[in-house]
């Protein structure tokens, strides 16, 4: 008996830090999860539909980017003067002098979303407006000058919320340059 | 170490960074403990002249036990300098802090070329003629940690086993003398900078290749692509691994495994029918790879950084080897 009083106490022991654990990961996520809505990452990353109140987020596609179903035409060409871009519905894809861009998957798929990218890869894009830290530039209209305010702590609370998500396959096409 | 944290602690450097070139320890072309160096296989900076100069520490060595990525003692540093048209433009510098990260710096230089001054933390954009209407950047230090800092390796390129073989390659594009009292593998073997130091001495550090164009076209890519296409970093590298490790047998490098006959991961600029091949052997116009190369937009281009002209003499390299000696091994 005593033994086994031992040995509860002891899987007692080892079960307080886990928890600890569980507990500072579950606070990052919350963390992420309130920056994430108060930076408005969802205003592009999520498609939106238009809705009795206007555009609404489609929840089934929380974070997804810009739907693979929706092939679009070529961008609207804007005649000379104070227009300078435009964007779809969706509010996935925008069309400017820099070319047509669209929302990335923010969801943690690994084939067409984050699931691979490291910590290190997510804070690196934001610190360096680069896919991934590393490739071509992030475009418009991704905000980079406010979140280059954000701490380290908080994007890896952002991005430790990404990565709780539940994964959706949604392949964005890659950016388009100019048309010439 | 996260990168935000090594940037963090770069920012902080950067205030700390000396104000002028010379207060580093570089003063005009030497300094006291300095040795020159220059890399088998340069970095295409848009046909930049460059010269280098590395400074370890007083009996400290490198820790080679990997040999593929070498780490570097606290308080080594490293120069690079730029010049275009036979004019200096700026020196950038890098030093190991006690703490293992590392400070990034860029000096540029005056009017007179007799003074070169720390570049804003931003950097400076369209500083300089880098020849055919391009205009040379000073990078911020975010430029330098993008090439600079990467997961499984210390910060420093250009300066390892491969780059310092001591047999220079006479096909390397843009290749650089290697002239008397420079550093090169055997230098660093013999003053016992290196632990372990290789036990042949570094020969193996050679590329070993099917034949010499293949050699010449592998080392390029190793220096000027296989920073980040290396599978330390298997997101960004996006499985395409142009690294070079030093040993390895001809014909079994990782650009060989990743690159021929495999899809291309992106729409590729000016190739119809799809995305294409990351390199169609024998067919240099449809491998995504010298697309990529031959293109300065910035959502297309590699490098995708640090450059604004095709490197013409490389992509005749590259184009030659994928059309004249890779049919001969990829059907």
């Amino acid at each position: 008996m005593k033994m086994g009083i031992a040995v509860l106490a002891l899987a007692g022991l080892g079960a307080a830090p886990a928890a600890a654990a569980d507990d500072a990961a579950q606070s990052r996520i919350e963390r992420g999860k309130y920056l994430v809505l108060t930076s408005g990452c969802a205003d592009c990353h999520t498609a939106h539909k238009l809705g009795p109140n206007g555009p609404q987020p489609d929840e089934t596609m929380a974070y997804a980017g810009h739907p693979e179903s929706m092939v679009l035409p070529p961008a609207p060409k804007l005649p000379p003067g104070p227009w300078l871009f435009t964007g779809t519905g969706t509010m996935t894809a925008w069309s400017g002098p820099w070319g047509t861009s669209f929302s990335a998957n923010l969801t943690p798929d690994k084939e067409t979303g984050i699931g691979t990218w490291t910590e290190e890869n997510f804070v690196q894009a934001l610190r360096t407006g680069r896919h991934m830290g590393k490739g071509r530039p992030i475009l418009p209209p991704m905000p980079l000058l406010p979140l280059s305010h954000a701490t380290d702590d908080h994007i890896e609370d952002m991005y430790a919320y990404f990565m709780s998500l539940t994964p959706i396959k949604n392949k964005v096409p890659a950016p388009l340059p100019p048309a010439q | 170490m996260c990168l935000g944290a090594a940037l963090s602690a770069g920012g902080a450097a950067d205030r700390a960074a000396p104000v002028t070139l010379a207060a580093t320890g570089l003063t005009g072309d030497d300094g006291p403990g300095l040795s020159r160096y220059a890399p088998v296989y340069p970095l295409w900076t848009d046909g930049a002249a460059k010269r280098r100069w590395v400074s370890l520490p007083a009996g400290a060595t490198i820790d080679a036990s990997r040999p593929g990525a070498w780490v570097f003692p606290a308080g080594t540093r490293f120069w690079k300098e730029f010049a275009f048209g036979g004019r200096k433009v700026e020196t950038r510098y890098m030093e190991k802090r006690a703490d293992g990260t590392w400070l990034y710096a860029a000096y540029v230089w005056n009017e007179a070329q007799t003074e070169a001054t720390l570049a804003p933390a931003r950097g400076l954009r369209d500083h300089a003629d880098a020849g055919e209407g391009v205009r040379h950047d000073i990078p911020g230090v975010a430029d330098c940690a993008v090439c600079h800092e990467a997961a499984g390796r210390d910060a420093v390129l250009g300066f390892g086993a491969v780059q310092l073989a001591p047999e220079r390659d006479p096909l390397a594009p843009h290749a650089e003398p290697f002239e008397p009292g420079m550093l090169d593998l055997a230098g660093l073997v013999a003053a016992g900078r290196l632990s372990p130091a290789p036990a042949d001495g570094g020969a193996s550090a050679r590329i070993t290749a099917r034949s010499p164009r293949e050699r010449a076209a592998l080392g390029y890519l190793h220096a000027n692509c296989g920073t980040c296409h290396h599978p330390d970093d298997e997101a960004a590298s996006a499985g395409l691994w142009l690294r070079v490790a030093p040993g390895e047998a001809a014909g079994s490098h990782a650009a060989l495994r990743t690159a021929p006959g495999r899809p291309a991961g992106s729409p590729v600029e000016g190739v119809p029918g799809g995305a294409g091949l990351r390199i169609a052997a024998g067919d240099p116009g449809h491998s995504a790879l010298v697309q990529r190369m031959e293109s300065r937009h910035p959502l297309r281009q590699m490098p995708p950084l640090g450059s604004e002209r095709v490197d013409r003499e490389a992509v005749a390299l590259i184009r030659a080897w994928i059309a004249e000696d890779l049919p001969a091994v990829h059907d």
